[in-house]
């Protein structure tokens, strides 16, 4: 087989969808400040409230509920940082409750911003998951009391995909008078998402995860929830986060949901058929693999894998040569010493987690890469093997 | 705008990760005369050194090596076995880290420690050739090396002091008291730091 160009890492990040990037380059020369009220101004507010509807009504939400920030990990640490304020002036009356509850398999930007505040008084309790990455409703309910302000469980996880119950979650945090924050990053314009069905307090939306730009996210944040801004100095989306709007990539995250509301609901069944195809290959062809996440309440272009006595980073790179692009979850390529807190947090044992490989795929996907990919992939494992010290006489893997 | 940018690794380091050099076949090591082996999988790296040996001249006639672990990992092996085939005993016992990193063209920061177990496996294989033709006393422990010099502080108080609890650069010092004088050496203590947690600890 030819050489192809293979995209499978959109959980990382998405190419612009083509009708975004012409919208874009059609608004490059729109430059007024939103704030101003000449005939400049006018147009940039024009296109940042149309783009507020397009994502309010994306999720079901109001328009005045929606905040544009600078991005996914933005809006979540702003969530989070309401905690900060415990009495707090900004909201007057409002006395916020001292603990947080997440999960182990949150994003860093929530596991680190939780370590941060647990330094400045906040008590931080995480909630395990189960082998597939679910939470347990017991668990939660045993954690929740009246010293607990706020939940934040992540919609979709990004390394191996596995969906939360938000919408029980949900249910179960109002019933404690707690408030409930999901970052569905991962999971806006890929699972169908109703703020008023999950009965959230708080939803984090990023731009460049769904085909729009990098650098714009938004944050739905409830009428009448306690709020306190993040980044403070302006009026601009009515005080709830200074700095002068990012218009044209708001423009493009408007744009981006509006193309997900038409394309989002045929692309998962074919989606789903690559996902299966690209999970039987890899099953009949390779020896000694495990798969990582939930095996249906999945994201359905998300498949993590773990090759025993393989290291991921030179999987990843071996791929690279051949025009393949993946994730891994191994420490090697994090640049740290630990492989993924979220495959440790499933019980999955430390070399299967610097052997994990995530293919995540997009609308761009086919099945012809899906082949290529499993023509590639055994020989790469199959070489990478043959130098590993797992399959030597006596080794762990012999 | 740049077009694709380049490698975190050296163009060296690249072309061994590419076509890495003289791993062993099979898995048999029968055929030679030192086997070492360091690290392990929980870890993400593991080396193992092979080598045969000429008796008469102490020489190093061949070594072969399998590796699992990243792209540095492979690539520090496989360039370790070139430099050291013609070499006597000796003179590959001290090969270092810093001389595989410097043969390689260099490595990242972050990727240093997966280039010192190589060379740790490769004194494990020399070592068991020793013993096995019963030169026991020429069996080497490894060599301390003084890394505060103000302070007379070597790596091997340094591993110590991790295995009997320092996890930071501030408890290191407490312990050993290095780095209180003229500071010169944090750099390295750290980087110790960081190689003995992960090799011992896995962190």
């Amino acid at each position: 087989m030819a050489e192809m160009k293979v995209y499978f890492d959109n959980n990382a990040t998405t190419p612009l969808h083509p009708e975004v990037k012409t919208e874009m380059i059609a608004a490059m020369e729109m430059f007024g400040n939103p704030s101003s009220m000449h005939a400049y101004g006018r147009e940039a507010r024009a296109n940042v409230e149309d783009s507020r509807r397009k994502v309010a009504e994306f999720i079901g939400a109001n328009e005045q509920e929606i905040v544009f920030v600078g991005s996914g990990s933005e809006a979540n640490n702003t969530v989070l940082s309401l905690f900060i304020c415990s009495t707090s002036q900004c909201i007057p009356g409002t006395r916020m409750r001292g603990t947080i509850i997440t999960t182990k398999i949150e994003h860093p930007c929530v596991l680190e911003t939780s370590e941060c505040l647990a330094h400045r008084g906040v008590r931080v309790k995480y909630l395990d998951v189960d082998r597939y990455g679910k939470i347990d409703l017991d668990q939660l309910a045993g954690m929740l009391g009246d010293d607990v302000g706020l939940v934040s469980i992540m919609m979709a996880n990004n390394e191996i995909g596995t969906i939360q119950d938000i919408e029980a979650i949900s249910a179960l945090v109002h019933q404690s008078g707690a408030l409930m924050h999901t970052d569905a990053v991962q999971a806006v314009g890929k699972l169908p998402v109703d703020v008023r069905k999950l009965g959230v307090d708080f939803l984090t939306i990023s731009g460049h995860k769904i085909y729009g730009p990098k650098g714009v996210g938004a944050l739905f944040i409830r009428q009448g929830t306690p709020y306190c801004p993040f980044i403070r100095g302006g009026h601009q989306e009515k005080g709830r986060r200074a700095g002068t709007e990012n218009t044209l990539g708001i423009l493009g995250l408007g744009k981006a949901v509006e193309m997900r509301a038409q394309e989002m609901q045929g692309e998962h069944a074919r989606l789903l058929d690559l996902k299966r195809a690209l999970s039987r290959g890899i099953e009949e062809r390779i020896d000694d693999i495990s798969f990582n996440g939930h095996p249906t309440d999945s994201l359905a272009g998300t498949l993590n894998v773990s090759f025993a006595g393989v290291e991921g980073e030179a999987v990843l790179l071996y791929l690279d040569l051949e025009g393949i692009a993946v994730s891994t979850g191994s420490a090697c390529a994090s640049g740290s010493l630990d492989p993924s807190h979220v495959l440790l947090a499933t019980g999955v044992n430390a070399e299967h987690a610097h052997g994990s490989i995530r293919f995540s795929l997009g609308r761009e996907s086919t099945m012809e890469q899906v082949e290529y990919v499993l023509d590639v992939l055994p020989r790469t494992i199959q070489r990478i093997r043959n130098m590993s010290t797992a399959y030597i006489k006596g080794g762990v893997h012999a | 705008m740049l077009k694709a940018g380049e490698w975190a690794y050296s163009d060296t380091l690249k072309e061994h990760f590419m076509n890495p050099k003289n791993i062993l076949q099979g898995e048999d090591t029968d055929a030679f005369d030192g086997v070492g082996m360091e690290g392990n999988l929980q870890c993400g790296d593991q080396m193992m050194v092979v080598i045969k040996v000429d008796g008469e001249k102490g020489v190093i006639t061949d070594c072969q090596w399998k590796t699992y672990g990243c792209a540095s990992a492979i690539a520090s092996t496989s360039i370790l076995s070139e430099m050291v085939k013609g070499k006597t005993l000796d003179q590959a016992f001290n090969v270092s880290p810093k001389d595989v990193a410097k043969e390689l063209g260099g490595l990242p920061d972050n990727k240093i420690h997966c280039s010192v177990l190589g060379d740790k496996a490769l004194r494990a294989a020399i070592n068991n050739y020793y013993t096995r033709n019963g030169m026991t006393d020429k069996v080497k422990q490894e060599q301390a090396k003084i890394v505060c010099q103000c302070m007379n502080v070597t790596d091997h108080d340094i591993e110590e002091a991790i295995l009997e609890g320092a996890r930071t650069y501030l408890e290191l010092q407490e312990r050993t008291k290095l780095g209180t004088v003229c500071g010169q050496c944090k750099e390295e203590s750290e980087s110790l730091l960081e190689k003995f947690k992960h090799i011992h600890f896995g962190v």
